[in-house]
């Protein structure tokens, strides 16, 4: 007997995907076609595991090498902004003797791939700590200011609401108003 | 972000906002995938569904027949599956009082309408490149609030 068949492609790899991630119990949404989400933090061996078999029937982690200097480009930038006692060099000599790439060509690489640039992205992470910090309302802005290296609390300021485009003082009203709405509906 | 897209919704009565917001997108370099509704009710019952997709960010006209956009955000908010949705509120000016309350209520983001073009789009880069710090660079999305 002979048969002739047709294949939806798309369908096969996304039911042959769903039963491996199934069979290792991992929590992901489906965002789109060659894409998936996984909601769990995986273990580096969970994750080695999950790569190989969906190795054996043909489905392949795509790591793009830009995107694995930008991460770590990342984690060097974390590191160095929650360092307690700051660094004491400019960020790009920091960043290019950590990463071994002229600053150049990582801060080039960094805007290709983020669309945004390393220096808005150490900002970025800057006005992270300092909400995180008015939100354990442990130390006034003045002591953050002092703590992440600010010449001033003007400076600070007038970086948050650049960035955000809130004061410090109206994100703490309202974080302190999400909480009491959260509180009260419990 | 290279090979990657950013899926963002607009929930909108107004026609010609509608239209300049895709445009705005399709002019962009980043790549997106914009998707309208007319009115709050027809968002909501889009989102509902179970096997609805979901964006990375969602634009809410405050002001819209049927079903406001706080509405939609309040809804939202109650909804496990879609409270972890960016919100950006996008409507004309509104006092300062208004715009707290909005983050209040669980809005990320509030935009006001920009009158022309380029600043629309300026705007709309910012949005999608902030989102896309609090998506991939483990930032605290509890924290994140955008005006522009």
């Amino acid at each position: 007997m002979k048969l002739y068949l047709k294949f939806d492609f798309n369908k096969i790899a996304k039911v042959a995907l769903e039963k491996e991630l199934e069979k290792l119990n991992i929590n992901y949404r489906a965002i789109a076609f060659g894409e998936i989400e996984i909601t769990d933090t995986l273990s580096q061996e969970a994750f080695a595991v999950f790569q190989e078999n969906i190795n054996e029937i043909g489905i392949e982690v795509v790591e793009n090498q830009k995107s694995i200097l930008v991460q770590k480009i990342k984690d060097v930038i974390i590191e160095m902004v929650n360092q307690p006692e700051g660094v004491n060099v400019k960020s790009s000599v920091y960043l290019a003797e950590k990463l071994n790439h002229s600053y150049g060509y990582i801060s080039n690489l960094f805007s290709e791939v983020t669309y945004t640039s390393i220096e808005n992205f150490i900002i970025i992470q800057k006005i992270e700590i300092t909400k995180q910090l008015i939100i354990e309302n442990d130390l006034s802005l003045t002591e953050i200011a002092y703590k992440l290296n600010y010449s001033s609390v003007a400076h600070l300021s007038t970086q948050f609401k650049n960035l955000t485009g809130i004061t410090p003082s109206a994100f703490q009203r309202i974080i302190t108003k999400r909480r009491e709405i959260a509180n009260n509906t419990i | 972000m290279t090979d990657e897209f950013t899926h963002v919704i607009l929930a909108d009565d107004d026609q010609d906002d509608r239209d300049f917001f895709t445009e705005a997108f399709q002019e962009l370099k980043i790549n997106t995938k914009v998707n309208v509704f007319q009115d709050g009710q027809e968002l909501m019952n889009y989102l509902l569904q179970p096997d609805s997709i979901l964006p990375h960010i969602l634009f809410l006209d405050l002001n819209m027949p049927i079903k406001s956009g706080i509405e939609c955000l309040h809804e939202i908010k109650k909804e496990e599956r879609l409270k972890d949705i960016a919100i950006a509120i996008y409507s004309t000016s509104a006092s300062d009082e208004d715009i707290e309350r909005t983050f209040v209520s669980g809005a990320n983001i509030y935009i006001k309408k920009p009158n022309d073009f380029a600043k629309l789009k300026k705007v709309l880069s910012d949005v999608v490149t902030m989102n896309w710090q609090y998506h991939t660079s483990g930032l605290n999305k509890e924290n994140f609030f955008l005006k522009l």
